[in-house]
């Protein structure tokens, strides 16, 4: 029987960071932000420490969940749900 | 767990995740569900929709502007306060306007300049008061008075479950349990015909949900966020709620599911508790002045004497 290959954390993918792009709209600012590979968009607010209850996330224009995979040089834009007085 | 094989656009609490157009029909559906659960509208109404120029308000004036078209009885208006807060009311009423233009509403806007003689960013350089205390007495007040002129029968406001969840526990912690009476997707104790029954159609939509839901229909691009309100006391509750939300997720619904248990036990309990009429402007008020009468007047002696000093 063959194996089924899962890969582990000493692979070489893990160890090639990458860049992605954000702009986060409540600072007006656009940031470059370095991340492990096979990181999740989970994994770029915690970095950022935004609690991702207070933002939508949107990857080419697109609304994406915590779970959405990133990949060097991703534009993700972040949107404060925090509006109003 | 996935609704469909769609790409999901976002989680709940419970750890659902919807699809775009899944997400849009259990969104509209909860609207509609809220409206019918707590008797929200009737049959026939002429509805005014409170509106800023924000993501909530015109999440809730595209639904209900939906809703209206399918039940003609149901007429609805919209109601701006241009409360005068430069580089973020003027900006959010463009895109208010916009928005009633190319949906065809009637937009009624009223500002602090005309109705108390300046805009509120000037009311703060004489006043030493808090710019969300005073703010909210002067709309509250402008919002029920020209309610009545407009002859409507009720006026939703764009408040979501995050707006009701921070009350409730600002009130707790003030301990002000006569405030929470009121609270609830209809505001008030008791009807009062000097009180356009307020009402909350978004009241158990997330503000995240809500957010989206304006995103995802092009309602609005960004979300500003009022200068003033880091100062507030409110601002600080939302952030501690926004915290635990995130640690324990449905925290938010737990708060105001219970609340509900025990709001009719509130609204029984202060419902005999008697109503003054301002002695100067006629409107509904606590004691013999109106709060909003006695910022006004707080207001003119402030100008004089700021006056005075400029003469000096």
């Amino acid at each position: 029987m063959i194996k089924q290959y899962k890969p582990l954390k000493t692979d070489i993918c893990f160890f090639i960071p990458m860049e992605i792009h954000v702009y986060y709209d409540r600072e007006n600012k656009e940031k470059t932000i370095e991340l492990a590979g096979n990181s999740l968009v989970k994994n770029l607010l915690d970095k950022m420490k935004i609690n991702p209850v207070t933002v939508i996330v949107s990857k080419d224009d697109t609304v994406v969940t915590e779970d959405e995979k990133l990949n060097d040089k991703d534009n993700i834009r972040l949107i404060s749900v925090i509006s109003g007085g | 767990m996935k609704c469909c094989i769609e790409k999901p656009i976002i989680e709940l609490p419970a750890g659902e995740k919807l699809c775009k157009k899944h997400f849009i029909n259990y969104f509209e559906d909860k609207v509609f569900k809220t409206i019918t659960k707590f008797g929200l509208i009737e049959k026939q109404e002429n509805l005014g929709v409170a509106i800023s120029g924000g993501k909530d308000s015109l999440t809730l004036l595209y639904i209900l502007n939906k809703l209206s078209k399918r039940n003609p009885k149901i007429k609805i208006e919209a109601i701006a306060i241009d409360e005068g807060i430069k580089n973020y009311r003027d900006e959010s009423l463009i895109t208010a306007k916009e928005f009633c233009n190319k949906h065809n509403i009637k937009l009624n806007i009223y500002s602090f300049k005309e109705e108390f003689g300046m805009p509120l960013d000037n009311m703060l350089k004489i006043l030493d008061v808090k710019p969300c205390t005073i703010c909210g007495i002067f709309r509250r007040y402008l919002l029920n008075k020209k309610s009545k002129e407009l002859r409507l029968t009720k006026l939703a406001t764009g408040h979501n479950l995050d707006d009701e969840c921070q009350s409730i526990m600002m009130n707790q912690f003030k301990n002000n349990i006569q405030a929470s009476a009121r609270l609830g997707p209809k505001v008030g104790v008791k009807i009062n015909k000097n009180f356009v029954q307020r009402i909350k159609p978004l009241y158990l939509c997330m503000e995240k949900e809500v957010a989206t839901y304006a995103f995802v229909n092009n309602l609005l691009d960004e979300f500003a966020e009022c200068p003033n309100v880091s100062k507030s006391y409110r601002a600080q509750v939302r952030d501690m709620m926004n915290g635990f939300e995130q640690k324990f997720p449905g925290t938010k619904y737990s708060i105001v599911n219970s609340f509900l248990h025990v709001l009719p036990g509130l609204k029984q309990r202060f419902k005999d508790e008697a109503v003054n009429y301002c002695m100067n402007c006629g409107e509904p008020a606590s004691r013999d002045k109106c709060n909003a009468c006695k910022f006004a007047d707080k207001l003119n002696k402030a100008k004089d004497k700021a006056l005075v000093k400029i003469k000096q």
